[in-house]
């Protein structure tokens, strides 16, 4: 593609963003839930975030064999990683140790 | 019991504690605005281009499609739609935070519509539930918001300096910092069964539908977990109203 066509790819994108993004803030004052979407919402972080996540960590290589296996780091560093934040409820301890359970684990299994 | 105190919060005191409980996810979004920046040199792109992609677009995982499908030859429609549909999740974002920016004016929400992320929608969506509401809650978001923007290509630019000498950059398993994060904010969350179903089930039908087109996986994944707990809960719901009867 040339530099114009990446120009515009980037502004229709831009404009995608905003369009899904803006219109629920914009025309707030006339957006009601009724109270069932509203507990429906509730779900939204765990369900996303989790949805986000856990294919990432069973699919370490894209297009490639699911890895429910201990040779899994990212498998490995995830359990842990959930383990730390079950119990102290903690993000950045979260963070640290899951990277670093990670990193040892990749070196360990040499993958 | 600190509730008073908490509605008291200075404008001041807002942005500092925004900028706290954003850090963690400033941290972990480091890896991704540099294997992007990396990424995006090494796939031919300019300087200018992948710059400003971060700048204007503001979204990793639209930003990586992009980048997937420019490699594969995709044309602007396919990576238009791919665009529209990965961040279709932004839809259940902004209404379930809409209720805390209804009363603030037009600048205000366009702006932050329009730099909501994953990240910011987590943080703020805690802080709504955990401290509740309150008069200057909006410079909390609005830090949250910049920090974000200003952190993503602040590393986009490094990733961009970096990426003609460090190739294989997205080979590291940096990108884990992401998966380490977001479980980090969803543990804490699974506060009743129905959550915890709700994530399970997202996991199953998100896992099973990865190989779809355009990351629909995900969204199926959310929509299956947000009606298999909301299900859950609504059985409660009428048990326990039974019960009270």
């Amino acid at each position: 593609m040339s530099e114009i066509d990446i120009a515009v790819m980037i502004a229709g994108m831009a404009l995608i963003n905003l369009a899904i993004r803006w219109p629920v803030y914009l025309f707030a004052d006339h957006v009601r839930f009724p109270p069932i979407i509203e507990r429906a919402l509730a779900f939204v972080p765990v369900t996303v975030l989790t949805a986000i996540v856990v294919p990432m960590v069973l699919y370490p290589t894209d297009g490639g064999e699911i890895q429910l296996t201990w040779r899994n780091p990212y498998l490995i560093g995830a359990i842990v990683a959930a383990i730390v934040s079950w119990r102290w409820h903690k993000l950045m301890p979260t963070i640290l140790i899951g990277m670093a359970v990670f990193f040892a684990a990749r070196w360990a299994l040499g993958v | 019991m600190t509730t008073k105190m908490k509605t008291d919060r200075t404008i001041g005191s807002e942005i500092g504690r925004g900028l706290l409980a954003t850090l963690p996810v400033m941290i972990s979004a480091f890896p991704f605005g540099l294997i992007f920046g990396a990424l995006g040199i090494a796939k031919g792109l300019s300087p200018l281009a992948v710059m400003c992609m971060s700048l204007f677009v503001f979204s990793g995982s639209a930003q990586f499609i992009a980048i997937l499908l420019l490699g594969t030859g995709s044309g602007l429609g396919v990576i238009w739609l791919a665009t529209l549909i990965l961040n279709l999740r932004h839809l259940l974002y902004a209404a379930t935070l809409v209720d805390h920016v209804r009363h603030l004016n037009q600048i205000w929400r366009f702006t932050l519509s329009a730099w909501l992320t994953d990240e910011t929608f987590a943080v703020m969506e805690r802080r709504y539930r955990v401290e509740g509401d309150a008069p200057h809650a909006h410079w909390y978001y609005l830090t949250s918001c910049l920090g974000m923007y200003l952190n993503w290509g602040f590393w986009t630019f490094i990733g961009i300096v970096l990426g003609t000498q460090y190739e294989g950059i997205e080979k590291w398993g940096l990108e884990f910092a992401m998966v380490v994060t977001f479980i980090g904010i969803v543990m804490p969350a699974l506060r009743a069964r129905p959550y915890w179903v709700a994530a399970i089930v997202a996991a199953v039908v998100a896992t099973l539908g990865h190989a779809l087109p355009f990351k629909l996986g995900l969204m199926l994944g959310a929509l299956a977990g947000i009606g298999a707990g909301l299900a859950l809960q609504e059985i409660k719901r009428r048990n326990a109203a039974s019960d009270v009867v």
